[in-house]
């Protein structure tokens, strides 16, 4: 797919977006980026616009999950986002990858240019009207973070975990972070929550089990859901054909009562029940 | 930035040098056109890799273990290269310099220990198999205490790691980097420049959205020269333990592993099946090698220690 469509809002920044929503989580690989590109799919075949801004600089994986290629130009406002209808609604992405011509080249920056950089994704892109914006993040509580959370005070936050041990404890601190930067947290998702043999339907815990809601137990959050291991979902972000494929992914359709549990929490109501037989 | 350390052309008589503690500082500054720069420790030696050298000193080999991505193994990758070189009977030490997400204490069961400084620097936690392990982990009050640092601070707390702890006589040295090409990875290459590093292994998953990470941690390595010594592919498949079905968790969309190693000409050391013993094992501080030393994944670990071996003798 190409971003063939041109927002015709022309001002730059994000004061013109309901609602902005950062996913973090201090552990990498617990599907931060690939959270954001489902949410954003299933927000989008609701009838919303979502915007998806990767500030993953060093690793940004969203162009390639959303299946959105191209690269930005800019106006008299500032850089124009990628833009592609998705059944009613629409996603448009702002990603490092839409920037540089080598695909596989290192970016290898210091804080200081990351901090520019995001600061520039958040104020110099024509996001327009929006009802979504889903920042991806990188793994960690460093510049990145900080720099989201300063340009967007009223940022919203989802945390992902794996439900392993290890991945919690780095969540936990993530937790600290936001509590620290004032960011009001909507929940945690559990990525990763079990396999299910295709064989012999054998649920085996890959990733050993409980840490999501054990966490959200303990830090008193919402525990929005848990999401099963799912081949078909690293296939079709690989391709970024999930939009067209959702049907037949079953950790896409985990996501549709987390969706509906964040538009609850955030009190959104739901533009279009049946928008779903679109794309 | 080149270290400058003749007296510019431009200069007053009265120079004390570049490098000089009172470059820019004395009367006799005023009006150079140099003084803004030199007073600003512009061109000051950074003696960091000297005093990392003199540290590392007793540490034969030195190998980072990197990823452009997360969560693909790379501390458990660490943990068990440690565990494998342990096993051969060599001295071997960790250091986790992934300052904001620091999970190799846990996951060499030491987390929850405290260091000590004393008059020859931090000394590091020993594990049961007695590998020395130092992570910021153990500076941290709390589990719930989060380390939100700019890049700076963070390159701060690394030159400390690598100045101030005394790692003693060791034949290894395992670093865990956190995912990414950023402040870590330069302050690393950066601290390392006048003790090299022996080898880098890097880690991946099968799927196209990890090994396009990858390639671009490869090209880091390959333009500041680190040596390479190969790639492991983890989470290769899953074997279902009733059926014996094999499942691709992470389809390989573009060949996987084997592919990219292939294309970067680095060679694939192993691929490593996705064992759920493996995060329940993590989770509780123990080895795969000791937990389940027949499975194939144990083998692979095995194979990999023994590659670093080979790769880091003397030639």
């Amino acid at each position: 797919m190409s971003g063939a469509d041109v927002t015709t809002e022309v001002y730059a920044g994000t004061s013109d977006v309901k609602k902005i929503v950062g996913v973090l989580s201090g552990k990498g690989g617990v599907g931060k980026s690939t959270s954001v590109a489902v949410l954003a799919f299933n927000l989008a075949y609701k009838g919303f616009s979502v915007g998806v801004l990767d500030a993953d600089l060093c690793g940004p994986s969203l162009s390639k999950m959303i299946g959105l290629k191209g690269n930005i130009h800019s106006c008299d406002q500032g850089w124009v986002p990628l833009s592609q209808s998705v059944g009613e609604g629409k996603i448009s992405a702002i990603s490092l990858s839409y920037l540089v011509d080598n695909q596989d080249q290192a970016v290898i920056w210091r804080g200081p240019k990351k901090t520019a950089m995001i600061k520039q994704f958040l104020q110099d892109v024509c996001w327009g009207k929006l009802d979504f914006l889903l920042i991806d993040t990188p793994p960690g509580t460093s510049d990145e973070h900080m720099t989201v959370m300063e340009c967007v005070p009223n940022c919203s936050v989802i945390l992902t975990t794996s439900p392993q041990a290890v991945a919690a404890a780095d969540v936990l601190r993530q937790v600290t972070f936001c509590k620290t930067t004032g960011a009001n947290i909507l929940g945690i998702i559990e990525t990763l929550s079990g396999f299910v043999c295709p064989t012999c339907s054998d649920c085996s815990l890959l990733f050993n089990k409980g840490g999501g809601q054990r966490l959200a137990e303990h830090c008193k959050l919402e525990f929005l859901g848990s999401v099963p291991i799912d081949p078909n979902l690293s296939k079709y972000l690989d391709s970024g054909t999930l939009g067209s494929n959702r049907d037949t992914c079953v950790s896409y359709q985990s996501y549709d009562a987390i969706v509906d549990k964040l538009l609850g929490i955030m009190g959104v109501k739901c533009l279009n029940i049946s928008a779903e037989d679109g794309g | 930035m080149e270290e400058k350390t003749e007296i510019p052309s431009d200069a007053p008589a009265s120079c004390p040098g570049p490098t000089s503690e009172k470059a820019g500082k004395l009367d006799g500054c005023a009006g150079c056109p140099n003084q803004k720069l030199c007073s600003s420790g512009e061109f000051k030696s950074d003696v960091s890799p000297a005093e990392v050298k003199k540290q590392l000193l007793g540490v034969k080999n030195k190998v980072l273990v990197l990823s452009g991505k997360g969560g693909v193994g790379k501390s458990t990758v660490t943990a068990e290269i440690a565990r494998g070189l342990a096993s051969l009977d060599f001295s071997v030490g960790v250091l986790d310099v992934d300052v904001c997400g620091p999970s190799l204490s846990r996951i060499m069961g030491v987390n929850g220990e405290t260091v000590h400084k004393s008059s020859s620097g931090w000394s590091p936690v020993y594990t049961v198999d007695d590998i020395a392990v130092m992570s910021i982990d153990f500076l941290l009050g709390s589990e719930e205490d989060a380390v939100i640092w700019r890049g700076a601070k963070k390159n701060g707390m690394i030159k400390e790691f690598l100045c101030s702890v005394d790692w003693g006589e060791l034949d290894y040295l395992v670093v865990d980097t956190p995912p990414g090409t950023s402040d870590e990875h330069l302050a690393i290459v950066s601290l390392f420049k006048q003790s090299k590093i022996d080898g880098a292994v890097l880690v991946t998953t099968p799927q196209e959205v990890a090994l396009s990470d990858v390639r671009k941690e490869i090209n880091f390595c390959k333009k500041l020269r680190i040596p390479i010594i190969g790639l492991v592919e983890n989470m290769s498949s899953y074997t279902c333990t009733k059926c014996k079905t094999k499942s691709q968790i992470f389809p390989a969309t573009s060949g996987g592993g084997a592919a990219l190693a292939a294309a970067e000409k680095i060679p694939l050391i192993c691929s490593l099946p996705l064992d759920p013993r493996v995060g329940c094992s993590g989770d509780n501080g123990l080895s795969i090698l000791n937990e389940a030393p027949d499975a194939d994944i144990s083998e692979g670990y095995r194979t990999l220690a023994d590659k670093i071996v080979e790769f880091c003798k003397p030639k």
